[in-house]
């Protein structure tokens, strides 16, 4: 079931079109990512399900109440949705212990049972109960931010950019964190994100937002390979899009024919693979010479990156000479087996190619 | 609240455009006849030659004295950085008064261009010294390896990045000279702001006061002028990431005792004549100067006063200050211009213009706390305004909207976090106003309800009375009331790392 139901989201800012007509629905007890590069509208979308921000059309309807409707809305304080700041916007002036019970009624008796259980939750030590948040790490102000706006059992849980002020081991420790704890609250959770990685290991459903359209909405998987545009292939991770020609379950492209996931194409199509699915080894000269079938490169750049290295190599054509006509491959291979720089390889391609639908443009 | 803001800076325009309106109703050739003669000209070359005698000798002392306490290795240099900003505790017709107490025979151009040195000369040292400590040193040292000699090292490339601070510090004090009444009545020196009193009090003569008053407008525009000019426009910013290195010290060696010399007769003179004199007169007067019903009188009439002017400029700077944080635009942009022209304005052409106004419009307020209180909000706004803005900058929307999504509604929201963030600053807002009211003294004087009689004021009837034992116990009051926000102010002016 459908908790949250967004239908034709529509803000401009002056003469700048934030969000042109966004549809997104998201089920319960789900998790969903929006992704896009910076401007791309996310942060709007996310201020106007909060009801920080109104929006000039669309319905925003939560669990069957309409909270926005054109110009008309819902106070964001009769909303019952948390919020999760880019910088935790943890109250300066109080207490840990009162930041996290800030939205619990105060002459609750169980405010302070309630208090110790959210620090738990967020696995930290409730002795920080009584510092102030300036005496917190960034990763520590993150999860009391999370505590401060689980307290009230939120209906929908908004997060936006919460881990980006972090260093990198920090943020995928604090990420896996607010996972597990938003989880085991079985609470619906909105994420906002530029970083696809975090994407892709956080949601259950990911929806990639460029210049205040959605371009799809679908499984992490899904948009890792079966992108709709090369738009979003690239911006889920490493792509390699090519021309070819597909027909009966195959495509013919520069690495050669590849089996593609669409059997029903006929014609020219623009295909990617994933830089894990081209394999090279490192061959002589002679193999070079003697080999009647298959497809080489040359080595043109080799980027050191610790485990695995990103390797820059340019196809070779039948007379062994670089093919000026075709891009450079950005591979990937790891460490102790990437080849020197100069080497010649030998490319195969594993698994299925992915075919662009028909009228994908960019 | 751009409602507010609008209202706010039309009132406190008021008195401005009645003045203005005043000179124009009297027709042009009334006007030309009150404006080109002897005493006016006489007027305009004290009052320039008072600027531009003071605001340079007050601007040369500052950069030395900042030098020599922000970068060498002066011994006791902390120290002596309290004792340059502590004159400033010392109201300015209290130094004007131990100066005249001292040497009764003291008046005319020196004296004038003497005191006022002394009384404002740490305007300049604050900024001056802030800047020099957070000057980046990779630039002084890009200098020399470039091969400049430190002294020009300091002239090519400290003293322009100081010209910021320098413009500022200037202005401030070339508008306090403008609007100073006190300091220059107990030395007979005659200024635009004497003269206006002169004709207030004794002879109100209207449209010569108003002529006077047009004039030391145009004064007062052409200095904002004339400083927006020289500020520039080029960029002072650190270029580059990073934070800078700690400036190093330079070694005096054996300038040092001379250095030492300067520190303590800068200090003997700001601040010791003043403090002895004090002193001193208080131990002639014994006992018989502490009468404690008058003193307790005008004390009481003192802390009303600066109470609620200092609540009521707070409030009425509430609404610019919060438009320029959550709301900034053109408008804003020229109300709060607006406010700060009319707060250059000298406190006599605003209580003229106020009076004018009551007068007219309203009489039965005339001579009630009204039209004072008036008079201090439009006075001291500027100062609430600077104060108001920064509390409402620690508050950002950001937290309100957390505490919305946390089930408070806005206003709800508005209390719990702005309102608690923003109290420190209100609070200094608060006593900035107040302490400017406690030690005001023209407008007070010229409006101030019969019969009320404020610590300065009471001061100042004795003081010209020659009664100047009489008036030590005032004098000491003002000064100790001074001395919390002086700290204040040198704390602030410091970086963090030193406080």
């Amino acid at each position: 079931m459908n908790l949250l139901e967004l239908q034709g989201i529509r803000r401009r800012y002056g003469s700048v079109t934030a969000l042109d007509g966004v549809d997104l629905s998201v089920a319960a007890d789900s998790c969903t990512a929006v992704v896009g590069p910076s401007g791309s509208g996310k942060t709007t979308l996310l201020r106007i399900i909060a009801g920080f921000d109104a929006a000039d059309a669309g319905r925003v309807v939560l669990d069957g109440e309409i909270l926005t409707d054109g110009t008309k809305a819902v106070p964001a304080h009769r909303r019952e949705i948390g919020y999760v700041a880019q910088d935790g916007a943890l109250f300066p002036h109080l207490s840990i212990a009162e930041n996290i019970g800030f939205g619990l009624p105060r002459r609750d008796p169980g405010r302070d049972a309630r208090i110790a259980e959210l620090i738990r939750m967020v696995d930290l030590d409730p002795a920080v109960l009584g510092r102030r948040p300036d005496e917190l790490s960034g990763g520590q102000q993150q999860r009391i931010a999370l505590a401060r706006a689980l307290a009230r059992r939120p209906r929908l849980m908004l997060l936006d950019e919460p881990f980006s002020a972090l260093d990198t081991g920090l943020r995928a420790i604090t990420r896996q964190a607010v996972a597990r704890v938003l989880r085991a609250a079985r609470i619906t959770t909105i994420l906002v994100t530029h970083d696809q990685s975090e994407a892709l290991s956080f949601a259950d459903q990911v929806a990639v937002l460029n210049e205040g359209r959605l371009l799809q909405v679908g499984a992490p998987r899904d948009l890792y390979l079966r992108p709709r545009t090369p738009m979003v292939a690239e911006f889920m991770g490493e792509a390699i899009v090519l021309p070819a020609r597909v027909g009966a379950g195959f495509a013919d492209c520069a690495l050669g024919r590849v089996p593609v996931d669409d059997c029903e194409r006929q014609g020219a199509a623009h295909i990617v693979l994933r830089p894990e699915q081209v394999k090279f080894a490192e061959v002589g000269e002679k193999d070079l010479q003697h080999a009647s079938t298959g497809y080489f490169g040359k080595v043109v750049e080799v980027d050191f990156g610790g485990s695995v290295c990103s390797v820059r190599v340019r196809l070779l054509d039948g007379t062994g000479e670089i093919d000026a006509h075709s891009p450079p491959l950005r591979l990937i291979a790891a460490s102790i087996e990437t080849p020197r720089l100069g080497a010649i390889v030998r490319i195969t391609v594993v698994g299925q190619a992915h075919v662009f639908p028909l009228d994908a443009r960019s | 609240m751009t409602g507010a803001a609008i209202l706010v800076s039309l009132l406190a325009l008021l008195p401005l455009a009645f003045t203005s309106w005043a000179a124009i109703r009297t027709g042009w050739g009334t006007a030309a006849a009150l404006i080109f003669r002897a005493r006016v000209g006489e007027l305009l070359v004290n009052t320039t030659l008072l600027i531009a005698l003071a605001v340079p000798i007050s601007t040369a002392l500052a950069i030395v004295l900042a030098w020599l306490t922000e970068r060498s290795d002066l011994p006791g240099a902390r120290l002596w950085a309290w004792l340059v900003v502590a004159p400033l505790a010392i109201p300015a017709f209290v130094h004007s008064y131990a100066w005249v107490s001292i040497i009764p025979g003291l008046h005319g151009l020196f004296a004038g261009v003497m005191i006022s040195t002394l009384a404002y000369f740490p305007f300049l040292y604050l900024p001056i010294a802030a800047a020099l400590n957070r000057l980046d040193p990779a630039l002084e040292d890009s200098a020399a390896a470039l091969g400049l000699s430190p002294l020009r090292v300091f002239i090519r490339v400290v003293v322009p990045q100081l010209r910021l601070a320098i413009c500022g510090g200037a202005l401030l004090i070339a508008l306090h000279l403008l609007a100073e009444y006190g300091l220059y009545g107990l030395i007979r020196f005659d200024t635009f702001t004497t003269a206006i009193m002169d004709q207030f009090l004794s002879t109100f003569n209207g449209p010569a006061a108003y002529m006077l008053a047009n004039v030391l407008i145009l004064c007062c525009l052409a200095l904002l002028a004339t400083e927006a000019a020289a500020r520039g426009d080029e960029r002072y910013a650190r270029i580059g990431p990073g934070a800078a290195r700690m400036p190093r010290r330079a070694k005096l060696g054996r300038a040092a005792p001379f250095c030492l010399l300067l520190m303590a007769a800068v200090t003997l003179l700001a601040v010791g004549v003043p403090l002895i004199t004090l002193a001193r007169w208080l131990i002639v007067g014994g006992a018989g100067i502490w009468r404690l019903d008058q003193i307790g009188a005008a004390l009481g009439e003192t802390v009303l006063l600066a109470g609620i002017g200092g609540i009521l400029t707070t409030l009425a700077a509430t609404p610019m200050a919060w438009l320029s944080i959550r709301a900034p635009n053109r408008l804003q942009r020229l109300l709060e211009a607006t406010n700060y022209i009319v707060g250059a304005v000298p406190g006599v052409v605003t209580a003229l213009g106020l009076v004018t106004i009551v007068i007219s419009f309203a009489p039965f307020v005339y001579q009630t706390i009204v039209t004072v209180v008036a008079a201090y909000v439009v006075m001291f706004l500027p100062r609430a305004l600077i104060s108001m803005r920064a509390s409402i900058a620690q508050a950002p929307v950001e937290l309100e909207q957390a505490a919305c999504s946390l089930g408070r509604s806005p206003m709800q929201a508005l209390w719990a976090i702005t309102v608690r963030l923003a109290a420190p600053g209100a609070a200094a807002s608060f006593a900035l106003v107040g302490l400017g009211i406690t030690n005001e003294l023209p407008a007070t004087q010229m409006l101030a309800p019969n019969g009320v009689q404020t610590l300065a004021m009471v001061f100042w009837s004795f003081s010209t009375e020659l009664d100047y034992a009489a008036a030590a116990p005032y004098a000491m009051i003002m000064v100790l009331f001074s001395l919390p926000l002086t700290s204040l102010l040198y704390m602030y002016s410091k970086p963090a790392a030193s406080r």
